[in-house]
């Protein structure tokens, strides 16, 4: 089962797209989801909503005001471009923006379920160990909600390797720049003759995916077996 | 050291309104659930942020709501010892005992460690991890990393609650020698009088978010605290030991003392806890009668509780309290200024709840 090249790009393009939108989004996920788990700030129901807007948005709503914010004329896009030369419409980049907006409310979703679990005694223990609050996040809140955020992880992952509504109405479908594996799959369907290459496609997605989601398990395994339950 | 406290507190219903000071030794917070107990120590803490009042620890203002001057909890420097143990269940036990250790030169760790984890006999669990420990040992690693994190004041709530009587009275014998040993001053919650009769040197009574008494254990439970069976302390040097009997004989103010032996020297003070209901009042001697213990005392107060009324003697200058029916006070005519005999019998006193302090 040979790939041609132009698969080959479109598989690294994907997996290129989803690890940068997921190393972006993490760290945001983490913040937004404390957040909402721990504060009591009236605006916090709003972040609330924004945050799962895409995920009950018809991705093509969610790709097309991206399109408005973010493209070179956009209200965000224009100052990113003047300001850092930061390209977002029909670049990678803007392929990889649109696979975190999609998938960050599942790695919200996730992280905000496994922040609300911990046993809060533990951070109080420790603060009167000495420890301040940068201290007691970073050595008890983010080892305890390890398991979550890996489950976010690969959800998100896993999201931003499949999207496709969003992505092909911010940037397009171009081959060797925003033509993930999912626009490749559909660009197949579209031309007669492209079952063998779809069906090629399909089974590399199926590996992918499968691989992220064993990689999962053992990682919680591993955390498991650390806390020792 | 001294610790001040004068704090009002609204949560709901319940209104803490609390002035008390503690001093070096173990002070006792006795009263019944729902006195306020754990919130004026998570106030003490800083684990709750206080509504009104002020919170003095030394010198150093760590609450003053009028000054807005709040200190958060790790910088109080204080230990403490939570019902649950409360280890971090992602680390070592070893890692445990370390992290609260930010406070003490690099060098001096291993040894402090080594120290704390031979006193509370630790040292095999060093690279468990928490969730494998009995409960006895868990609350013994969570003492042992509240002391290494070199507090100036200890906080315990209820720290034994959680464990059955054998494994408390492995426990008991370590809080005694942090409270000798280490010199550090304890703020201890329980509402076990065994407990607050083997450890307390003060106690401050709670009643629903009130102060109903302060001062030595003595005091604090001869006027009876709710809750608590009312009774009192008596202090006592032990002068002999009939090993074959299991019995050993003491010297207290009013007179002699038979106890029941335990583990303690001759020449050692200490302290017995004995119940109000347990005490007969006579007048005269009966000869024929088993109760080994006979104190002399003149009747100073006759107080009304319920049903019964509580007969306060002075023996020599310890209070013994002791609890007769009214039927009884009436038929025997007590009065105060009257002599009587207060009699009980020498198995009462159980070993394990003997306050010892080095004379």
């Amino acid at each position: 089962m040979g790939l041609s090249d132009a698969e080959w790009v479109a598989v690294m393009l994907s997996l290129k797209v989803a690890v940068v939108a997921v190393a972006f989004a993490l760290p945001v996920a983490i913040a937004v989801a404390l957040l909402l788990s721990r504060s009591r700030l009236p605006g916090v129901g709003l972040v609330n909503g924004l945050v799962h807007l895409p995920l009950i948005l018809p991705p093509v709503v969610t790709g097309y005001l991206l399109l408005i914010a973010f493209g070179r004329r956009g209200v965000i896009g224009a100052v990113l471009n003047e300001w850092f030369g930061l390209v977002f419409s029909f670049r990678w980049t803007g392929a990889a923006l649109a696979a975190a907006v999609m998938g960050f409310p599942l790695m919200v979703r996730s992280i905000r379920l496994s922040i609300d679990a911990v046993d809060r005694r533990l951070e109080a223990a420790a603060a009167t160990l000495g420890a301040g609050p940068v201290k007691v996040f970073f050595t008890i809140t983010l080892p305890l909600i390890l398991p979550g955020i890996v489950a976010g992880t690969i959800l998100g992952f896993a999201k931003a390797l499949g999207e496709f509504g969003a992505t092909i109405t911010f940037v397009s479908n171009i081959p060797g720049e925003t033509q993930t594996l999912a626009a490749a799959i559909y660009t197949y369907t579209q031309v007669p003759g492209g079952e063998a290459g779809a069906a090629r496609l399909t089974a590399i997605s199926i590996v992918i995916s499968l691989m992220a989601l064993i990689a999962s398990e053992v990682l919680a395994r591993r955390i498991a077996r650390r806390m020792g339950a | 050291m001294s610790l001040l406290v004068d704090v009002t507190h609204r949560h709901g219903e319940f209104t803490l309104g609390a002035a008390f000071s503690a001093a070096d030794g173990l002070t006792a917070l006795s009263g019944p659930s729902g006195s306020g107990k754990t919130t004026l120590i998570n106030l003490i803490a800083g684990l709750i942020p206080l509504q009104k009042g002020r919170i003095l620890f030394d010198d150093r203002v760590w609450n003053d709501t009028d000054a807005g001057i709040f200190v958060p909890p790790h910088r109080r420097r204080i230990g403490y010892v939570f019902q649950e143990a409360r280890l971090f269940p992602h680390v070592s036990v070893r890692a445990n005992l370390a992290y609260g250790m930010g406070n003490v030169a690099k060098a001096e760790r291993p040894a402090r460690m080594a120290r704390v984890a031979d006193l509370l006999r630790i040292a095999p669990l060093l690279d468990r991890r928490p969730s494998g420990l009995s409960g006895g040992e868990k609350q013994r690693v969570a003492l042992g990393r509240a002391l290494l994190s070199a507090p100036e004041l200890l906080l315990m709530d209820e720290p034994l609650s959680a464990l059955d009587a054998g494994l408390k009275a492995d426990i008991l014998p370590d809080i005694e020698r942090i409270r000798d040993a280490e010199g550090i001053p304890i703020l201890y919650i329980s509402h076990s009088i065994e407990e607050v009769a083997r450890l307390a040197t003060h106690v401050v009574a709670l009643e629903a978010g009130r102060i109903v008494a302060t001062g030595g254990p003595e005091a604090a439970f001869a006027s009876g605290v709710s809750g608590q069976r009312s009774g009192s302390f008596l202090t006592a040097v032990v002068a002999e030991i009939f090993e074959g009997e299991g019995l050993m004989l003491a010297h207290a103010p009013g007179g002699k003392l038979y106890l029941r032996a335990a583990p303690v020297a001759i020449g050692q003070s200490v302290r017995v806890f004995v119940p109000a209901a347990d005490v007969v009042l006579a007048r005269g001697l009966p000869e024929a009668i088993s109760t080994l213990n006979r104190l002399s005392g003149i009747v100073v107060n006759l107080r009304e509780d319920k049903n019964s009324i509580l007969v306060e003697l002075d023996c020599g200058g310890d209070r013994l309290c002791a609890e007769v029916t009214r039927r009884s006070s009436e038929r025997l005519g007590i009065a105060p200024g009257e002599r009587l005999n207060a009699l009980f019998k020498a198995v009462r006193t159980e070993p394990e709840n003997l306050y010892r302090q080095k004379i």
